[in-house]
């Protein structure tokens, strides 16, 4: 009895998680839905297959990188450097594609091994020297963009073989391509997170990684292939975004760390760590784009939506931790 | 136990610092010595002072930044703030409104945000990373909405703060950045409310056990980040004729770096305002350095992030190696 009292919050969090996981998703459909309703009843050219299909294609970058960030902030940790990997890596494929002359597809792998390399760095940093998540991502976010700027020197690259558009701007069976590819990467990281040791160590590391440690879970090969699988990722998503604009320039993804954190947050994983589902993840990524759309077609420019994603992303953690904060007084 | 370690800790750690400092500052001396003998014209009287004058405010902006760092916390949103408010004040002056008006609204208006930002942290228990992300968005999202990129011009040349020089010689934003080092180095050091930002930062437990609020001192950091960031945007909106209405890029990566280089550790509760205005020093003499040895400036960055994954290993190395001993 005495051994469970000094014990009491993984059995808190474990009697009250699932309760409160499905109501966070549930209110977050529901307002989804009430979302789209009222965005479709404001504009007509909102509510339209193509339109939303559309989205799909403009979301599916920012997609890949939130999956694996989902992963990352379960386990309590955080990657702001990957807006600057998705630039190094865009960089890397356009430069030892035309300056190096790589062919095309090798020039892909290296990119993205890059990527999965920018990634291992983070990871290695952060489980062998003990850098905070925080702090080594803040590092390597300029060293990477850095390293974009220093290498392209301020150039593009243009001219791809028209095969390279296909990811980015074509269809298959009446949907955006990179869009089965978003699906696909949803589908294995759900399955991933649900149904294997690996998913479960991850909510273990995120709950009390001490414990974790002693209980002989390999915590710092995880944490290794979380980072090194945010890194490809952002690799893979360079790939799309390249192909998707057609040119490579050092600013690119920008900006995305933002984006990426405020879905994975706003679909109710917690930035506290071990508390979070790849479905939430999907349904916030679904708010950001609808919200940024459904503003622009009715009117508001640009700029004015990255305030409201900023504002929805600190409303979102102050509703659900105070949320948390009433089911453990209870 | 844990006592007598936190006991004989303060000794160590300030030899440690202090050895910091004097490594900062040979650097910087060292690095002009360096590049003076490549090239010369590096250690020319006016890119000495354009090194020193059109980098002050980083120097200011990066001791407030410093006690943030200090107390535990972190601010990913200064750089887009001291946009804001270079804003606020330049409107203001152009509108006519009193010069002493626009530079005052710009530091209160600093403090507003951040000690609002402190209360979301302290009081509602969000993380630091979570809400100055969020206000990042919004601040640069809200300024470039509201001015559209619109630059100002046309401003009255007595709002030119930091074309100031006292007593005829010595310009304005240097004598700031020494002063306000200085009396936040000794305030720090010295006053109750000083040490309690280490408390707070180095064990938050133990300093409430100590009668120390940790909302409270944090609010506080915060507020007075704020005022530095006023103060940071004032030396910024007024160095040059113009103000472009958009938020400085990564100006907070260069403020954090200059913290974390100059050696306030980034779990808290250990570092000097002296070494992150010195290290602010020599972020910007390597800046200039890299364009007098013919290197691009696009290297800049790389090199900024480089400096910090180092000493940031450096410095959790060191405390490893300080705990085992």
């Amino acid at each position: 009895m005495s051994a469970m009292s000094e014990i009491p919050l993984p059995q808190i969090a474990k009697r009250v998680m699932p309760w409160w996981l499905l109501r966070h998703e549930t209110m977050l459909a529901v307002i989804l839905l009430i979302a789209l309703i009222g965005l479709g009843a404001l504009n007509n050219r909102f509510l339209t297959l193509d339109n939303l299909l559309n989205q799909g294609r403009l979301t599916t970058e920012v997609g890949l990188i939130a999956l694996p960030m989902t992963f990352i902030i379960i386990t309590g940790g955080i990657d702001l450097s990957v807006g600057s990997i998705v630039g190094l890596c865009a960089i890397l494929l356009g430069y030892s594609w035309k300056t190096f002359g790589f062919p095309l597809p090798l020039a892909i792998c290296f990119s993205l091994s890059v990527g999965a390399a920018a990634g291992f760095v983070n990871g290695l940093v952060i489980t062998k020297v003990k850098v905070p998540p925080l702090i080594m991502t803040i590092a390597t976010l300029a060293l990477y963009r850095g390293l974009a700027e220093g290498i392209s020197q301020a150039r593009s690259v243009r001219g791809y073989p028209e095969w390279f558009y296909f990811i980015g701007q074509e269809n298959l069976f009446g949907v955006p391509a990179q869009l089965w590819l978003l699906l696909i990467a949803i589908v294995a990281t759900a399955i991933v997170l649900d149904r294997t040791t690996f998913g479960r160590t991850l909510y273990a590391i995120g709950n009390n990684e001490t414990a974790a440690r002693f209980s002989g879970l390999p915590v710092d090969r995880v944490k290794l292939i979380v980072y090194t699988l945010s890194g490809l990722m952002a690799g893979l998503s360079a790939c799309v975004l390249v192909s998707r604009v057609t040119t490579t320039r050092s600013d690119m993804g920008i900006g995305y760390e933002l984006d990426v954190i405020a879905a994975v947050v706003l679909g109710g994983t917690s930035i506290f760590g071990g508390v979070g589902t790849i479905w939430g993840t999907v349904v916030g990524l679904a708010m950001i784009q609808l919200l940024k759309n459904g503003l622009a077609l009715t009117g508001v420019k640009g700029d004015a939506t990255i305030v409201v994603i900023g504002t929805v992303l600190i409303l979102s953690t102050l509703v659900a931790s105070s949320l948390q904060r009433r089911r453990e007084g209870v | 136990m844990t006592l007598a370690g936190a006991g004989a800790d303060p000794r160590r750690r300030l030899k440690v610092l202090a050895s910091q400092e004097a490594l900062l500052a040979i650097a910087v001396i060292g690095l002009a010595i360096a590049v003076g003998l490549y090239n010369p014209r590096f250690l020319a009287a006016r890119n000495l002072s354009d090194v020193l004058l059109g980098n002050a405010y980083i120097a200011v902006a990066a001791v407030g930044m410093s006690m943030v760092i200090v107390s535990g916390n972190i601010d990913i949103s200064v750089g887009a703030l001291i946009g804001v408010l270079a804003t606020i004040s330049g409107t203001l002056a152009v509108n006519g409104a009193p010069i002493l008006v626009a530079w005052l609204a710009a530091l209160v208006a600093g403090v507003a945000v951040m000690a609002l930002q402190g209360v979301i942290i302290a009081y509602l228990r969000i993380p630091a990373i979570v809400v100055t992300l969020g206000m990042l968005s919004i601040l640069k999202g809200g300024l470039i909405s509201v001015t559209g990129g619109k630059w100002i011009t046309d401003l009255p040349d007595s709002f030119h703060l930091a074309d100031i020089e006292l007593f005829g010689m010595l310009p304005f934003p240097v004598v700031l950045m020494i002063l306000v080092t200085i009396l936040a180095a000794l305030w720090m050091r010295y006053s109750a409310s000083g040490r309690a930002i280490y408390a707070v930062g180095g064990n938050a437990e133990a300093a409430r056990l100590c009668g120390i609020s940790q909302p409270r001192t944090i609010v506080m950091v915060f507020a007075l980040h704020g005022l530095f960031a006023g103060a940071a945007a004032l030396l910024y909106a007024t160095q040059l004729r113009v103000i472009q209405s958009t938020v400085p890029p990564n100006l907070e990566l260069t403020i954090i770096t200059a913290s974390v280089v100059g050696g306030v550790s980034i779990l808290g509760g250990v570092g000097t305002v002296v070494g992150s205005t010195l290290a602010a020093v020599l972020i910007a003499e390597i800046a200039s350095a890299l364009v007098f040895i013919d290197v691009s400036p696009y290297w800049i960055r790389a090199v900024q992030g480089a400096l910090i994954l180092v000493t940031v290993i450096a410095d959790i190395l060191r405390r490893r190696r300080m705990a085992g001993a």
